[in-house]
């Protein structure tokens, strides 16, 4: 680890005065003057001890006052400061009752005592735990290198790499949280440099490899996540979230899923599908969405939107079992809502 | 040599204990009678530094703090197969803080630049005034490669064309751990090293080819096993500070005499002037009898410096180039006739310990079960990767993964019970008292046919067996000393790696002499006592706790000397009780022992013994005994067949190490073993890139280890037997403890599901590869 300097930003335009750029875009060109953002400090301290970046001043938003808050507000939904703990949000009443597949995203995350030291908005700017990317040794395309390691044919060793949208950069998303999030349409509050603030949906909050290899999230040089939002659901709505693992005391997920429906009966008068650890972002399942809106919720109903949603999966050499697993936990989601 | 016949307890408690006669030396003890009867031996005495660990009052190697200490990194390569062309320390050298650099190779070829033959090979270290100094000083050094084409497949290495680690053919290796096992560099072509086809143990035998015609079922397979790295808690490394007088070294060590012949021999030094201190350990499983490279660059620099100097490993470093158990490809072919009896049994097997020797299916095909044909070829396969070490059961653990699922698979193809078959043919005592005691204990009757569990979710259950041999190391003294004011005092160099080696020798020690356990200090890890033996081959207790005994015997006569001199009596007329010397036949005649004591002429008595052969002497002289370790142990799984989740829910462990001298220490050494086998099955495994040769998950998040819900219920059954083989009749139990778990666990896992996995880790994606196979 390098030498560096500590900001302590006392307010958010303290911290935006004194950040200079991102942890990502310093990763993709070094600059060596860079001053980029802390809050857990979970996945900076990882980038620093790898040796994978060397900033000049880390900018600690941590103790920022105000931006630790969990309010509720029963017709507009909740509000979660940038800075309150996945233990947090894991052991708050009103997230447990309204929002279950968030609470179980949260407290199937990393462990009890990272969750007590990571905040939502560092869990959702940290950036993927592909171990090619995480290598010192290895120049991906994701570090402004000419390959993926991951996805070559022989020698990639992919098995807990992306089945869709997986065409340039194969890794996934190291948030599971996300993808809850996603399928509660969630939003990211974010205050520019110019203290402007922008509204923008989880999904449009990360960026694709296609859209931009040296991002994984919107966020520019001078962009501080002030809250996360969801929205209050309509009356019956029932949510399920499954985190599927190798290892039950802490893992990164092998595949992820959250449902979220409008129910009217056994009727499913709407539905979001979101899947993690299956694609370089969290993503819906438009296609299986479609299958069951308005649709009676049952075995057969079910089990062909878990067919549909890994009819655009494309394996790599050593991850097609991704594809029984996510239909095995899509069905078993979706059978919880019944 | 004088000898006297001592009558000695034989057998197993509650299956055929006897007595037997054996012929002894003279000057050794009397036999203890069996642990019921004793005090202080074969109870739950607590670990004597339990308090100082978990406070965290113990100081480890790492920890050592000495005036003017510096501390030192060490480069390593990061290409895998490359002629270094250049190494420039100028800027390195230049640092602030830094106090000194050393290149790795001009400690042995001062004229020539090395050739990189894996990524972590070390390169140059440097020795500077903090690690964070030291760290960014190793960054600044330059190296110049020409890098060349490289493997570390083992089937890829292979290859007629596969490229050479080595050109020219290289010694036998053996390493303290590797008990017993020699790897025949000179044979073989390529990249192929071997085969070794024979062993102290077992062998090869009768005609396999007429053994195959007599049966009537065979079994064929081949079996996959994975690179798993030791990832002791405490990393490797040393404190060394080199005097004009010698050097002294902090190791983190299994062998404090190891260490010092080693930087003895390297440095061209008297052995008296190496003093290795290792007073406790955080984990070694076998990779920790030597000096290493990390010892030598340690010393170098010291010596330069004139400063002590403090070398610990990363985990990172630990992981790439500190040993690991290699992997095998393992053939086994096993014929029976109906009965169950077999007729032959044909081994083959490859395995990789990257540029070291040492991969083998060890001993488990050959000597487990009675078989007149028996042919073994063992290959080791060199590869660019980091070198192979001992690891708990060299080769046993990857042979017993195969044999015993080989064994599973003839008795559901005979429709014989596993348990009855390996009744028929085990002739082992012990383990058939253990296969009992165990299946009871487990609910074995409850076993329902392969495959036949109901529902996504299913249970199953499975056994396994293993055999170890009773290795004693014969170099292992120890001195016993009374001092004047009644302090007792056992000196050894052994080491305590964590198995609780200071709490026996006490506990003989105060047995022996009818004290307290707390009456005993235990001083032990320092070469400026008597040679121990190493940590490795589960030695340690067979080896050291006779001569404790025997040592404290022999003081306690010459205390009952002085003792009978003063009573007007004969010496053999006294004993000890409660703390006391009594005479035998007037009770009333006592006094404690430490008044009994303060007639010492001198400040204290000692009597130094050395380890004998065993009584009925031995299979082989160099100290392999009679008899074996053996263990039973039985896995109940459930298996998520949707999800691929397999979990661990319960181990019955049955062992034996003939005389258990301190049962909660052996039930710790037991679910050691257990954990290591759950993680060995289905979590641990190097991962490697092809591409680039590097070790792509040398961290251990991404290098999967258990914790605590991966581990599953283990309830231990410890088998008591009386061998009559010497004073203290106890053997150890480190590494039977992990030979047997995976193949139980790959034996309950297809027990569950019915379909049979042949290669570990088992992880989600074998599971569910192995039951959808139309996905692609
Ligand atoms: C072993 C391990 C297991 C884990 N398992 C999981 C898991 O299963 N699921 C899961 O979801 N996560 C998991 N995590 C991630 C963990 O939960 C943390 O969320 C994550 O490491 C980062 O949180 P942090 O608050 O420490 O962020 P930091 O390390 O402080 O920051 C991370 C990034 O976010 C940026 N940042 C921080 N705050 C802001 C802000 N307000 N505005 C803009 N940018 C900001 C930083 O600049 C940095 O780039 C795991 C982590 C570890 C180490």
């Amino acid at each position: 680890m390098n030498r560096f300097s500590w900001y302590e930003a006392k307010s958010v335009e303290d911290a935006l005065k004194n950040a200079n750029t991102t942890l990502s875009e310093e990763l993709y060109s070094p600059s060596n003057e860079a001053a980029f953002f802390k809050s857990g400090g979970i996945d900076v301290l990882d980038f620093l001890k790898e040796g994978l970046i060397s900033p000049k001043t880390i900018v600690n938003v941590r103790d920022i006052p105000g931006m630790d808050k969990i309010e509720h507000e029963h017709n507009e939904g909740m509000t979660i400061g940038a800075n309150v703990t996945l233990a947090e949000i894991e052991h708050h009443p009103d997230v447990a009752i309204n929002f279950p597949a968030l609470q179980m995203a949260v407290a199937h995350a990393a462990t009890p005592q990272l969750r007590n030291m990571s905040t939502i908005a560092g869990n959702l700017a940290q950036r993927t735990r592909c171990w090619y990317f995480r290598s010192v040794d290895h120049q991906c395309f994701r570090k402004n290198g000419d390959r993926c390691f991951a996805r070559h044919s022989e020698t990639g060793q992919n098995e807990g790499h992306a089945i869709i949208n997986n065409g340039s950069c194969v890794s996934v998303h190291a948030s599971s949280i996300a993808t809850a999030l996603l399928a509660l349409k969630a939003s990211v509050v974010i205050q520019g440099g110019d203290m402007k603030k922008k509204v923008v949906s989880i999904e449009d909050f990360f960026v694709s490899p296609m859209q931009d290899i040296s991002r994984e999230n919107i966020l520019g040089k001078k962009d501080l996540i002030t809250e996360i939002k969801v929205p209050a659901p309509s009356a019956n709505t029932k949510s399920f979230y499954i985190k599927q693992v190798a290892r039950e005391s802490y893992d990164w997920s092998l595949a992820d899923v959250a449902v979220v429906a409008e129910m009217k009966g056994n009727t499913c008068v709407d539905i979001t599908i979101a899947l993690g650890a299956a694609a370089p972002t969290p993503i819906r399942s438009y296609e299986a969405e479609k299958i069951l809106k308005g649709e009676q919720l049952n075995d057969m109903s079910i089990t062909k939107a878990a067919e549909k949603a890994m009819e655009v999966a494309r394996p790599l050499s050593k991850n097609g079992y991704k594809i029984p697993l996510f239909k095995s936990i899509i069905v078993r989601a979706l059978s919880e809502l019944i | 040599m004088d000898t006297k016949k001592e009558k000695f307890p034989h057998g197993i408690p509650g299956y055929n204990l006897g007595e037997i006669e054996r012929e002894i030396p003279a000057e050794d003890p009397p036999a203890w009678p069996i642990n019921d009867e004793l005090r202080v031996i074969g109870k739950r005495v607590p670990r004597l530094d339990a308090r100082a660990k978990v406070t965290g009052e113990a100081k480890y190697t790492s920890d050592i703090q000495l005036p003017g200490m510096l501390y030192a990194k060490m480069l390593r390569a990061n290409v895998a197969h490359a002629k270094i062309l250049a190494i420039d320390t100028t800027l390195a050298e230049k640092l602030p803080g830094v106090h000194a650099v050393h290149l790795m190779h001009e400690m042995d070829d001062k004229d020539h630049l090395p050739m990189v033959k894996f990524v972590g090979q070390p390169i140059a270290g440097v020795a500077a005034e903090s690690l964070d100094i030291a760290k960014e000083a190793i960054k600044l050094i330059k190296v110049k490669y020409d890098e060349k084409p490289f493997v570390i497949d083992l089937e890829d290495a292979l290859d007629a064309n596969a490229p050479l680690v080595y050109d020219e053919p290289i010694a036998e290796q053996r390493d303290g751990g590797d008990v017993g096992v020699v790897h025949d560099g000179s044979k073989g072509k390529g990249n192929l090293r071997g085969p070794s086809t024979s062993s102290f143990w077992g062998g090869p035998r009768g005609d396999v080819e007429k053994g195959f015609a007599e049966a009537d079922v065979v079994v064929e397979r081949t079996y996959r096993t994975q690179v798993h790295t030791h990832v002791p808690l405490e990393t490797h490394g040393v404190v060394i500070d080199w005097k004009p007088e010698g050097m002294t070294v902090y190791a983190s060590t299994q062998s404090t005499k190891g260490v010092r012949d080693e930087l003895a021999t390297y440095f061209d030094l008297p052995k008296s002037q190496v003093r290795v201190i290792c007073q406790f350990m955080g984990g070694g499983f076998g990779a920790k009898h030597s000096a290493g490279t990390f010892g030598p660059m340690a010393a170098t620099l010291s010596k330069k410096t004139g400063r002590p100097v403090w070398l610990m490993l990363d985990r990172q470093e630990e992981h790439l180039a500190e040993g690991n158990r290699p992997n095998s490809l393992h053939s086994l072919k096993i014929g029976a006739k109906k009965d169950g009896t077999l007729t032959a049994i044909q081994q083959k097997s490859h395995g990789t310990a990257g540029v070291a020797l040492g991969a083998g299916v060890g001993r488990i095909a050959q000597i487990l079960y009675e078989c007149p044909n028996f042919t073994t070829e063992q290959y080791d396969v060199l590869t660019h990767a980091g070198p192979g070490a001992a690891w708990r059961a060299p080769g046993n653990v990857q042979g017993a993964f195969g044999v015993e699922q080989a064994i599973d698979e003839l008795a559901e193809k005979l429709k014989i019970d596993p348990l009855t078959l390996r009744d028929k043919i085990d002739k082992s005592d012990v383990r058939k008292v253990e296969r009992m005691r165990g299946a009871e204990k487990f609910g074995w009757s409850k076993r329902q046919p392969a495959g036949s569990s109901q529902g996504p979710v299913k249970k199953g259950m499975g056994m396994a067996q293993s055999t170890w041999p009773r290795f004693v190391h014969l170099d292992s003294s120890v001195e016993v000393k009374l001092y004047k004011d009644g302090a007792v005092e056992v000196r050894s160099g052994v080491q305590d790696i964590g198995t609780g080696t200071k709490t026996i020798l006490a506990q003989v020690v105060a047995e022996e002499l009818g004290l307290e356990v707390s009456d005993v200090t235990v001083r032990i890890g320092d070469t400026v006592f008597p040679d121990g033996p190493a940590s490795g081959g589960s030695v340690v207790t067979g080896s050291i706790t006779p001569p404790t005994r025997n040592a404290a015997y022999q003081v306690k006569l010459k205390l009952f000397d002085l003792v009978a001199k003063e009573w007007k009596t004969e010496a053999n007329k006294l004993t000890v009780k409660d703390g006391m010397v009594v005479h035998m036949d007037d009770s009333s005649r006592k006094m404690t022992f430490k008044d009994a004591l303060k007639s010492l002429r001198t400040g204290h008595i000692s009597v130094l013994a050395s380890r004998g052969d065993d009584y009925g002497g031995f299979q082989q002289s160099w100290g392999l005994a009679y008899g074996d370790l053996g263990s039973v142990q039985f896995a109940e799984v459930t298996v998520d067949t949707q999800t691929g989740l397999i979990k661990v829910d319960r181990i019955v462990a049955a062992h034996s190490c003939a005389r258990p001298l301190n049962i909660g220490q052996l039930e710790s050494q037991i679910n050691g073993g257990v954990i290591q086998g759950v993680s060995y099955a289905l979590y641990e495994a190097r991962v490697m890139d092809k591409g680039t040769g590097h070790f792509i998950n040398a961290n251990v998040d991404q290098y999967k280890m258990p914790y605590a819900m991966e581990i599953p219920e283990i309830e231990s059954i410890l088998v008591e037997e009386y061998p009559a083989q010497s004073s203290t009749d106890a053997y150890g139990i480190a590494e039977p403890a992990n030979i047997a778990t995976a193949a139980a666990i790959a034996n309950a896992v297809y027990n569950a599901i019915g379909v049979r996995i042949f290669e570990i880790p088992i992880t989600p994606a074998s599971i569910l590869n192995a039951l959808n196979k139309d996905y692609e």
